[in-house]
């Protein structure tokens, strides 16, 4: 296991951040820690990180405890802030150099690496740029380049792609992809449509505490229980024999269009096909609602 | 701590903030000792240089303060310093790596007015005739005088992230290490300590090592105000998990 954590507990002021969270992950593991705004999410991944320390509760990575063994904790992890935050003033490539240097003591490892890591996060073209210069889409790059660049084990990214537009959010995913298949991945967000891209498990988090732990689809059966079908006649129908049809759970009827709500196991779309035809009704709309990580996020971090 | 230093460095030079400094800094002293009448050596009519050493230090409240106030506080502002705790570096190497890129840059500021004593001891009468002993342990003082304030200023910048309060917070502490102790050894209710307050005051200990002689006691002193800054500076670094 590259990461386990127990009973892991942050109090600010009485308030507690992160309320005895517990979960592993192993090795070729991309986990999508979900949550609201002020879930817990920040404050569990410095913790890893090494950043604050936990109030209670333990946090091992590699083996390595984080307040014992800080420095090879942070030896085996890469980590990208949120916010990403950067040396405005310096050139990407003599920034790579800096950060590099702190972790990879050969100097000659160091000359070989930061060029690899340029190629690999597509900064060749802006390498002799000032930070400053760069647009947020690169600089997120850099962010990166500089968390994997000498090659860790474990990955932390606090929300990697907030603020990227939908070409450079995918190109992000990719690289992400790429160089996860051999490291643990931590990554925080709020949009539901990456960890369903790119997680291979996910965490839920809501108010410091654990509500979800599964793989994304999974998850989402969880919430699509049932499901609603929209259906659209040209006439006036009868719904009394709909009703009766197996799987459908309740009708809501609203002129001609029939809200339908049904059991997720059984597909009942076929069967209301051939109710309409069997009655000579003219079906001109069918729509089943898939339920998507929205619906789970909101169902498991409703405020109560 | 020295990837840090490196970094500092290249950040000193990169920026305008290095050539200011040290441009300010010789212009002003330049000023003092060879143009304004009041302090000029050229009408003071002895080969001394006692009027740059005592001004000097005046110079170098301001000066260094301006120096060490960004160290910590822009990073913590910019967030960087979450960047730098969270890799394999010990806190006190980089508070020494800060530290020491300071040092640095005051020592370069100190070393061209070495020429200053160059050229005083040809003026003298007959050429040579200037207290090399006295200056040389003066130089040594002031040298220690500029490490002491770097060390108040790194450890002002550690606790805000407001470059203004950590300028301002170094450079009167710096006036209170250095001058305060000994005025307030001159209180009247206070005479009977009046020797050991003004011991534990800076200008106290300067004053002795440009007589020449560099007492142990002294470069203790300065060595001791450092090691204390530095450590409250890795304590408030510490605060962060607690």
């Amino acid at each position: 296991m590259s990461i386990q954590i127990s009973g892991l507990t942050k109090v600010y002021d009485q308030q507690a951040a992160v309320d005895d969270l517990s979960f592993s992950a192993k090795a070729g593991e991309i986990v999508g820690f979900l949550g609201p705004n002020g879930a817990g999410k920040s404050t569990t991944m410095k913790i890893i990180a090494g950043f604050i320390s936990p109030t209670s509760g333990s946090v091992k990575v590699c083996g390595y405890d984080v307040v014992e063994d800080s420095i090879n904790v942070r030896k085996c992890i890469g980590y990208l802030p949120e916010h990403n935050p950067l040396y405005l003033d310096m050139y990407v490539h003599e920034y790579l150099h800096f950060i590099g240097s702190l972790h990879i003591n050969s100097n000659k490892e160091l000359k070989r690496k930061v060029p690899e890591m340029v190629a690999l996060c597509g900064l060749e073209k802006e390498q002799n740029k000032l930070i400053r210069l760069l647009s947020k889409g690169y600089r997120q790059r850099v962010g990166l380049a500089q968390a994997m660049l000498h090659d860790p084990q474990v990955l932390i990214l606090d929300e990697p792609t907030t603020g990227l537009d939908p070409n450079q959010i995918i190109e992000i995913r990719e690289l992400i992809r790429s160089v996860s298949h051999d490291k643990t991945v931590i990554l925080s967000t709020h949009i539901m449509q990456e960890v369903q891209a790119l997680c291979s498990r996910v965490l839920i988090i809501n108010q410091g505490k654990l509500v979800a732990d599964d793989i994304p689809e999974k998850l989402k059966s969880v919430a699509a229980a049932t499901v609603v079908i929209t259906l659209e006649f040209k006439e006036e129908i009868t719904t009394q024999e709909l009703s009766e049809l197996e799987g459908v759970l309740s009708l809501h009827k609203n002129g001609k269009i029939i809200l339908v709500e049904a059991s997720a196991e059984v597909d009942v779309r076929p069967l209301i096909f051939k109710f309409a035809t069997d009655h000579g009704y003219t079906l001109l709309g069918m729509n089943q609602e898939v339920s998507s990580m929205e619906d789970v996020f909101r169902q498991l971090t409703k405020k109560s | 701590m020295r990837q840090i230093l490196i970094k500092e460095i290249n950040s000193f030079l990169n920026s305008l903030i290095a050539y200011i400094i040290i441009a300010v800094f010789l212009t002003a002293t330049g000023l003092l000792l060879w143009v304004f009448p009041e302090t000029s050596i050229l009408d003071y009519g002895f080969a001394d240089m006692s009027s740059f050493f005592s001004f000097t230090p005046y110079i170098f409240m301001f000066l260094i303060p301006a120096i060490t106030m960004r160290m910590f506080s822009e990073e913590r502002r910019n967030g960087t310093m979450e960047l730098l705790l969270t890799r394999p570096l010990r806190d006190i190497d980089l508070i020494l790596g800060k530290y020491l890129a300071g040092v640095v840059l005051v020592l370069f500021a100190i070393l061209p007015t070495l020429l200053y004593y160059f050229t005083i001891s040809r003026l003298g009468n007959p050429p040579g005739n200037i207290d090399t002993a006295g200056v040389m342990g003066s130089y040594f003082g002031l040298f220690l005088l500029g490490a002491a304030f770097t060390a108040v200023g790194v450890f002002s910048s550690s606790f805000t992230e407001n470059q203004v309060t950590a300028f301002i917070i170094a450079v009167f502490l710096c006036f209170l290490l250095y001058f305060g102790f000994n005025a307030i050894s001159t209180l009247a209710g206070l005479s009977a300590f009046a020797v050991t307050i003004d011991g534990l005051g800076m200008i106290y200990h300067y004053n002795a090592m440009s007589k020449g002689l560099i007492d142990l006691r002294d470069f203790v002193y300065f060595l001791s105000v450092i090691t204390v800054m530095l450590l409250l500076t890795n304590l408030v670094l510490k605060s962060r998990t607690w």
